[in-house]
């Protein structure tokens, strides 16, 4: 819950969390230490100085650190954390949705556990999809398009595999598609950040949200095009949102683009942790205001209302989570972890 | 005396053509970006340049474009010196380094990973986005400037070469757009509208602010990739620093070095 300065309470779900384990232990080969690296350099390049990590502790934090830093010191009320397996990368995976689930046992109410699932597995995939629907009742799931798979360096969603997959979780009534689209390497000639095979894929599966993360930045154009064009297209704020602090007036171009393109109905907040901590960012985020200039060229405003929807209640809606039951619930379930 | 300044304005010439090297999809000079991590020149003129990217994880093909720049960079210089240039740090370094000390095009570095054999779509596509990105600085810069839209839409080359801006993006971009204006339309006319579309429509009166609309699209992508490289490059950076146990030249320069704590003990 986040409490405004004026004393109103805002609903909060996190849209893009993690619980991974960078690790040395854990690291497979050099894509793995590369890969962590790569996420602190992010954390460093973005965050506030008073909120940076350990590198040590960004490569594997506890799962008190994670209660404490989104609901406890953190606004979370409900976090979504997503699966990210990578396990050509990392000897035990890098967040699988068994780590996932195990940290979000503890306190049922605060979390929705994604699956993933590779369709360059083939039919095993499509078990896959089956077992993360019967164990774990999952929602959604997370595609994550760059992961390396044997000599594979990437995949397509509008792959004939990748069909299959998204066929069986319309059937299943997994609903929620997070696509992340990293940088691609296939095919090496081609402009890696290429986001069109989502608009394929939303047209072709219209039971399905497609929550693009990062809001295909750095493709915010084309991004914007197929989520005018496609209704059931959301773009997750992950990655977006930090810039607010190191370069408020180009955040401010950021979303005046996604409000004047797509709407205040489908963005939906992620701090992405543990890259960023969500507390800062939603305290930035509540008292920002887009630049004049800016929010007059696009005719667009961040007004106190469309910051809750994109904080919550977007999200919540995806989700189906009832919001005064939801608050209810969690009033009855209090915090007990380690003291600081 | 002579011959004693030759090493220094060699490494001038050698810095300035570095410099005009541009990160394809940013279109920023790789020097000012940081990627060209040392540039060395032997006392018997032969040159080697060590790169290095913001992450382990950038797109080989972009990789591939900037080092290509630097080989034909390094062709021009005036004392035509052996040179080796060499990529640190990539996920794709080997094949790169080997490739490109072999004289070999993209298509034959990754032949199987490549699709096309060349790369030409691609530099085109990033030629259109510096021609827009840069043209959208200076049309703000003359807004900003107080000249109508009819002043600007109307303003052929000899105008346009007289304007003056105050420091800033629009001037820094200015002659950059120039370039891009007479490479995309070699056979323009001197009295023709400076501003025009990439297709080469002109832009009515009332259509600038839409067409400025459209430009700032093409510049916030690409300024998001800038600003990421150049936090991810920054930390990087340290991290190279925090391992030699020094900070390098590169620190003092950018102000990195950070003021030591005075021991406890």
């Amino acid at each position: 819950m986040f409490i405004t300065p004026q004393g109103k309470e805002i609903f909060v779900v996190d849209g893009h969390t993690h619980f991974w384990d960078g690790s040395p232990e854990n690291q497979k080969n050099i894509h793995g230490k590369q890969f962590i690296e790569c996420f602190y350099a992010y954390h460093t390049g973005l965050s506030p100085k008073e909120q940076l990590w350990e590198k040590s502790k960004f490569e594997k934090y506890s799962a008190d650190d994670l209660y404490r830093d989104l609901f406890v010191n953190g606004p979370d009320d409900v976090a979504i954390v997503q699966s990210t397996y990578l396990k050509d990368f990392y000897k035990n995976g890098f967040n699988t949705i068994e780590r996932n689930a195990e940290v979000a046992k503890r306190y049922p109410e605060r979390f929705i556990v994604n699956g993933a699932f590779d369709p360059r597995d083939g039919e095993k995939a499509l078990e896959y999809i089956h077992f993360l629907k019967e164990t774990y009742d999952v929602k959604g799931v997370k595609m994550y398009t760059a992961e390396w798979n044997g000599a594979s360096k990437g995949w397509k969603l509008t792959d004939p595999d990748a069909y299959k997959c998204f066929e069986l979780c319309d059937k299943l009534g997994i609903r929620n598609i997070h696509v992340h689209k990293g940088p691609t390497i296939i095919p090496l000639s081609k402009d890696a950040f290429d986001v069109h095979d989502v608009d394929h894929a939303a047209t072709d599966f219209q039971n399905l949200n497609w929550i693009v993360e990062h809001c295909g930045l750095p493709r915010l154009d084309d991004f914007c095009w197929i989520a005018t064009q496609e209704t059931n297209v959301y773009g997750g704020l992950a990655v977006a949102l930090p810039f607010i602090h190191s370069r408020p007036r180009y955040f401010g171009e950021v979303i005046a683009e996604l409000l004047f393109w797509i709407g205040p109905e489908k963005i939906l907040f992620g701090s992405d942790y543990a890259i960023w901590t969500p507390r800062w960012l939603v305290e930035k985020f509540w008292a920002y205001q887009i630049p004049e200039d800016i929010a007059a060229e696009r005719g667009v405003q961040l007004t106190d209302e469309i910051k809750e929807k994109i904080l919550g209640l977007n999200a919540a809606r995806l989700y189906n989570i009832d919001i005064d039951a939801k608050k209810k619930a969690l009033a009855g379930s209090p915090f007990s972890i380690a003291a600081e | 005396m002579g011959a004693v300044r030759i090493p220094s304005r060699r490494q001038a010439e050698l810095w300035r053509r570095l410099a005009e090297v541009n990160d394809p999809e940013l279109d920023e000079p790789i020097t000012e970006m940081g990627f060209v991590e040392r540039a060395q020149m032997a006392s018997d003129g032969s040159v080697e340049i060590d790169f290095r990217l913001p992450t382990y994880w950038c797109s080989p093909n972009f990789a591939f474009l900037m080092l290509d720049g630097v080989r034909r960079a390094l062709d021009q210089l005036s004392w035509s010196p052996a040179y080796r240039v060499k990529l640190h740090d990539h996920m794709f370094a080997d094949e790169v380094n080997r490739g490109m000390e072999a004289g070999k095009t993209f298509g034959d570095i990754f032949a199987q990973l490549a699709e096309d054999q060349d790369l030409g779509a691609l530099r085109d596509t990033f030629r259109m986005k510096a021609f827009k990105r840069r043209q959208e600085a200076v049309l703000r810069g003359f807004r900003q400037h107080g000249l109508t839209d009819r002043e600007i839409l109307g303003m052929d080359l000899p105008a346009y070469d007289v304007a003056r801006f105050e420091a800033g993006e629009a001037a820094n971009q200015k002659p950059r757009y120039r370039a891009a204006l007479l490479e995309r339309f070699a056979d323009r006319q001197a009295d023709d509208p400076v501003f025009v579309t990439w297709e080469g429509q002109s832009i009515p009166v009332g259509a600038l602010s839409a067409h400025l609309a459209e430009l700032r699209g093409v510049r916030v992508n690409m300024e998001f990739n800038g600003a990421l490289c150049r936090g991810l490059k920054q930390t990087r950076y340290k991290e190279l620093d925090v391992v030699e146990g020094e900070p390098t030249l590169v620190d003092f320069i950018m102000d990195r070095v950070p003021a030591r704590a005075a021991p406890t003990a």
